[in-house]
């Protein structure tokens, strides 16, 4: 553990070019899957949040399930369709940084959707009888709940983000873990461990568990800084 | 401060913009070779690669999984090259129309590797088949890929040869982790058990431990590899021309004598045996 540590911190004090060009091909994957996920989670659990309509319950326990798909599940669907053998194999998508986000972007839109759901659902509790004197559409009540509830659903996307960050089940299969191409920071790790590399392996463990916590410091204080401005939390 | 979610999303939006102006690829002159894990986890084509990519200045891209994955995957075309390790596997793939022309390319062998304790007894056998019966009798925990991989394919052979079926001790004594040759060996090493490896993963491996080599020698061991162009007729979407030019590197005398030059501490892991005339030419 010693060893790895001072080898992350080397590794990163080094500004190795390689390493460099990994933990950005990551952030990009991830975060782009991200605003993607979120661009289709929010909506549509803001939908299921307000709306009253037959299945809802069904839609929901769905929903909640989702959430546990298994990354390498969703990576052989996407192989499956992406292939050239498959559907879309003419888009030649297979084996590029795209491939990775459409994986994780179905693999973290569930989890957006279904923890937006709540908590939506939560605030809409407390301003139903407000929105309902107020006479608005559904849509603006959507578009309020969601401002109004966009520090929590900024944790929401983060929670998105973690799960996308780091897997390895899917990135794997879609992407390849080709070098200066498609590999991030979770295929280089297994790769590491498969040659028998655990020191280096784990360094670059610590280095993805660094970024997390960057990403995750960056939000916060955005937050923090939000909040102070009164907005709901 | 009002601003702050517009502030978030348009940095956000910044960055997915990178991404995307990252991600635009020109992919002309780039062949996808499907390959074995043993020649990637070595080191070989960090070695080889860049005095191809130089001569030629086609990039090539390597998918490093099992055999049996990478054969499944050319046949979905989804590789311009494929460079495995299962010679049977390999010459149904180009009978059944999906390779041009299969080559020998070089050689190296399998090796049974255990813990220093050797609780079996295998040090000294020359043969495996005597080795395998004497794990299977002793009861000794065996780590086998079971994933269809040309190691694993390999180490059914051996194991039919000798008369046995390990599959009866499977959960027990014989374990399959349906995993690559690295994750296998990190395994028999975490359990203490015996696995049979490719003597190139197994000189570049750096998680040795106390394990060594018991089984060696036997032309049984003998591993060899093939590389195929996949066909432009069964795969149009191929690049037929860098995938042969690739071929053609790799076993013109040039590709062979930086093959064998390839080293790991001291030793040589592949050794190159393509047939004479493609070697002139």
């Amino acid at each position: 553990m010693g060893e790895a540590l001072a080898l992350a911190i080397s590794l990163v004090a080094s500004g190795d070019a390689d390493l460099a060009e990994i933990v950005a091909l990551s952030l990009r994957v991830s975060l782009s899957a991200t605003l993607l996920a979120a661009a289709i989670g929010l909506p549509l659990g803001a939908l299921v949040a307000v709306g009253r309509f037959p299945g809802r319950g069904a839609v929901l326990v769905a929903m909640n399930a989702l959430m546990g798909l298994p990354p390498v599940v969703v990576g052989l669907v996407v192989y499956l369709h992406l292939s050239r053998a498959g559907p879309l194999g003419f888009l030649g998508l297979l084996y590029t940084p795209w491939a990775m986000i459409l994986a994780q972007t179905i693999l973290i839109a569930p989890i957006v959707a279904a923890l937006a759901r709540q908590v939506i659902e939560d605030l809409h509790a407390e301003y139903r009888d407000q929105f309902r004197s107020l006479c608005l559409s559904r849509g603006q009540v959507i578009g309020a709940l969601l401002w109004d509830a966009r520090l929590s659903l900024m944790t929401v996307g983060l929670a998105g983000f973690g799960r996308a960050v780091a897997e390895v089940g899917a990135v794997m299969i879609v992407g390849g873990n080709i070098d200066h191409l498609t590999r991030v920071m979770t295929t280089a790790i297994a790769l590491e461990t498969s040659r028998g590399d655990l020191p280096l392996a784990l360094a670059l463990g610590i280095v993805l568990l660094v970024i997390a916590l960057g990403v995750n410091a960056a939000v916060q204080t955005l937050h923090t800084r939000a909040a102070r401005s009164g907005a709901h939390v | 401060m009002p601003n702050t979610f517009a502030r978030t999303a348009a940095i956000a939006a910044l960055l997915a913009g990178a991404a995307s102006g990252a991600l635009a690829q020109e992919d002309n002159g780039s062949i996808l070779v499907q390959s074995t894990t043993s020649t990637a986890n070595s080191g070989l084509y960090d070695y080889l690669l860049p005095l191809f990519e130089d001569e030629t200045g086609i990039t090539v891209n390597v998918v490093a999984v099992g055999t049996g994955q990478a054969i499944e995957n050319a046949r979905n075309c989804d590789g311009d090259v494929l460079l495995v390790h299962a010679k049977p596997a390999e010459e149904k793939f180009v009978e059944d129309g999906f390779g041009t022309e299969r080559t020998d390319l070089m050689y190296n062998d399998f090796v049974i590797v255990g813990p220093e304790a050797d609780p079996a007894g295998l040090d000294g056998m020359a043969v495996v088949e005597d080795a395998l019966a004497l794990l299977a009798e002793r009861s000794a925990t065996f780590a086998s890929r079971g994933d269809d991989s040309g190691t694993h394919k390999k180490e059914l052979s051996l194991w039919s040869e000798a008369g046995i079926d390990p599959a009866a001790g499977s959960g027990d004594w014989y374990r399959e982790t349906g995993s690559g040759m690295g994750a296998t060996l990190n395994a028999a090493i975490g359990m203490g058990a015996y696995t049979m490896t490719d003597r190139a993963t197994w000189i570049s491996f750096e998680n040795k431990q106390d394990y060594e080599i018991f089984v060696e020698g036997d032309d049984a061991l003998f591993n060899q590899y093939g590389v195929i162009p996949v066909s432009p007729e069964a795969c149009p979407s191929v690049n037929a021309e860098g995938a042969q030019t690739f071929a053609n590197w790799l076993l013109s005398a040039e590709g062979q004598t930086a093959i064998g030059d390839f080293v790991v501490d001291g030793q040589q892991l592949f050794f190159p045996n393509a047939p004479e005339d493609d070697t002139a030419s």
